[in-house]
């Protein structure tokens, strides 16, 4: 995969670019950065558990900008040799294949003595993790009452133990390693990723699956109109279709621990203001208001030591460490290896089929 | 002529010859000139097979669109204006709805606990919902369904052309009416037969929304491809190659169809 070279490209952005520029110029000479995640409910929470906070410790300004997939514009800001964007917030992968590509910067974690009391797996030379999600097992409770619902992705894939309609994810992201699990490989021997036998394994549940959904929205959807009675979703989805009433329950274990990462544009405008800053989100106390505000779990797991967050509120978190040893920790640098590449390119023929 | 036609064709010029040229270069142009976008979709299993069911699914929702519009277009051309007033609206209606709403509407009608499965149990039908939805099926009930005005309009608007006074002619010599509809009216409403098909066919090739959303997430067609090719290639030329080799074939059919039905003369009578 080469950095994007485009002229074209770049000439659009140019253009884009001398147009925001002379918009944000007037801001303010105090100093500030421009950060990006994906909008919507998990970005208002986050400025109010967050960024809010870390711009007022630290006397900066955080511009905002959002975007569902950063990835591309990433490409073509540093393409531009004039990045407008500093710390963007995106699912770990993107971190560290920018990383390799040249396009994000390495980070100097002297200068984010917060990120000391996260363990080695969550931050790598190029991000540090920020938040926790989990792809987890959801059932419905009218078809799988308490003492007769599914555990672990070997109950999945059970279909005469648990006869029911089923849907798993239209990726192999957590997908293939649902289904080594299934067949047995322990959820910390999963990497790397034996991929022909998570194939064939998937191979096996293949026709007793219904659906495979493309969206978060979906797969909750699918749970809640009875479409599915198991599927393979993000616990935030599950655990708001409890709140809104509907009897459907997920366990974490051998769930999918995810994370998205906090990582710095290479050649952002606002470099050193930007490691500030990182050093600033993962303060155990901003990190652990997020999930007052939003089903997400915290990336500094100091964060259950502030008080901030409720015993029982800790028992819903992915990232609680009560929860986390149950789950597999997802490799980020097996998805963005040549193996993992292949391995995602070699899911369509599979559902195709 | 030119003259009047140049505002339009400048629009033409910009809005699709250039980013289209632009992206069709980006196919074979990539830190140099290369085919390998192009080796991808001619040497990989997953291309032949999306552009087969594409297809396949182009046809078939062609042939039924074809088979649902041609009577409705029928009536509105035989019936008093008031009438066909009316059967015009409830065509163009849903043609104002957003496709994605009326894409979730087949998804509310036809899933397993939707309209349809709850109705034929309870007439005792069926005791088990049928697989209505997340499949081919789906797929092409949506997309009919959507497609639907771009096959009524064209014929309507060549069937009100022909007069009544030929099928009434057709009758005083001792014609019947159904003599006189297969010999006397389908030949002449056949240009509108030509435009509807084609356009159904052509818009079908590159449905988007229908197989995403009722698909299953295995109703893998062409466009499904170029979306996907953006994320796993992240280069443009990866996917408008797709996009590219789609174009080519369609026109390919037509050169082939065209050999065999006087395209021009069917479409050029007046």
């Amino acid at each position: 995969m080469a950095v994007a070279s485009n002229t074209g490209l770049r000439a659009l952005f140019g253009a884009a670019l001398g147009l925001l520029a002379s918009t944000s110029i007037a801001a303010n000479a105090a100093e500030q950065i421009t950060f990006v995640s994906q909008g919507g409910a998990y970005q208002k929470a986050q400025t109010v558990a967050i960024l809010d906070p870390s711009a007022k410790k630290l006397g900066i300004t955080i511009n905002q900008d959002s975007i569902p997939d950063a990835w591309p514009v990433i490409k073509s800001q540093v393409a531009s040799g004039k990045p407008i964007w500093d710390v963007v917030d995106v699912p770990t992968g993107y971190c560290l294949r920018g990383g390799e590509q040249g396009l994000i910067e390495k980070l100097d974690f002297s200068k984010i003595p917060n990120a000391a009391a996260m363990p080695e797996a969550y931050r790598n030379a190029y991000s540090v993790a920020y938040e926790f999600y989990s792809s987890v097992l959801a059932y419905s409770q009218k078809k799988y009452p308490d003492g007769a619902a599914p555990n672990s992705w070997a109950d999945f894939w059970d279909v005469k133990k648990f006869p029911g309609r089923r849907a798993l994810r239209n990726h192999p992201i957590a997908t293939l390693e649902a289904a080594l699990m299934a067949d047995g490989v322990a959820p910390d021997k999963l990497y790397p990723l034996d991929v022909d036998r998570a194939f064939k394994k998937l191979e096996e549940i293949k026709p007793n699956i219904t659906v495979w959904w493309t969206s978060g929205a979906q797969s909750a959807q699918l749970l809640n109109d009875g479409e599915v009675d198991m599927v393979m979703a993000w616990n935030g989805r599950v655990s708001a279709l409890t709140k809104e009433g509907a009897k459907v329950a997920y366990t974490y274990n051998q769930g999918i621990l995810q994370s998205t990462s906090l990582c710095i544009l290479k050649g952002a405008p606002n470099l050193a203001t930007a490691v500030k800053f990182l050093n600033e989100a993962v303060d155990p106390v901003h990190q652990a208001n997020l999930p007052l505000h939003i089903d997400y779990g915290p990336a500094n797991p100091k964060a259950f030591d502030t008080g901030v967050v409720k015993p029982e509120r800790v028992a819903q978190l992915p990232s609680a460490p009560d929860n986390a040893k149950k789950q597999a920790l997802m490799s980020y640098a097996w998805w963005a290896s040549p193996e993992g590449e292949a391995a995602e390119k070699r899911w369509v023929s599979f559902v195709q089929k | 002529m030119l003259a009047l036609a140049s505002p339009a064709l400048l629009v033409i010029l910009l809005l699709i010859v250039l980013p289209v040229g632009w992206l069709a270069w980006q196919s074979i142009y990539h830190d140099g000139f290369t085919l390998e976008n192009y080796r991808r979709i001619f040497s990989e299993a997953i291309y032949w097979r999306s552009f087969s069911l594409t297809f396949q699914i182009s046809l078939l929702v062609t042939v039924l669109a074809l088979l649902l519009g041609y009577p409705i277009a029928y009536a509105a051309s035989v019936v008093p204006k008031g009438w066909s007033v009316l059967i015009l609206a409830l065509v163009i209606l849903p043609f104002w709805t957003s496709v994605l709403v009326r894409a979730y509407a087949w998804l509310a009608l036809l899933q397993r606990t939707g309209v349809v499965n709850q109705f034929l149990q309870y007439l005792g039908i069926i005791d088990e919902p049928l697989a209505l939805v997340h499949n081919t099926f789906g797929t092409v009930v949506a997309t009919v369904h959507i497609l639907l005005p771009f096959m009524v309009l064209p014929l309507y608007a060549t069937m009100q052309k022909i007069p009544h006074d030929l099928m009434q002619a057709g009758a005083s010599l001792g014609g019947s009416p159904s003599h006189n509809f297969w010999r006397i009216f389908l030949p002449l409403s056949l240009p509108g037969v030509l435009a509807g098909t084609t356009l159904v066919f052509v818009l079908c090739l590159g449905f988007y929304i229908t197989p995403e959303l009722l698909g299953g997430g295995r109703t893998v067609m062409v466009s499904l491809l170029v979306s996907r090719n953006v994320e796993l290639y992240d280069q443009w030329g990866a996917a408008s190659a797709v996009g590219v080799v789609l174009l080519v074939s369609v026109l390919v059919i037509f050169l082939i169809v065209g050999r065999f039905i006087p395209l021009d003369r069917i479409l050029g009578q007046k």
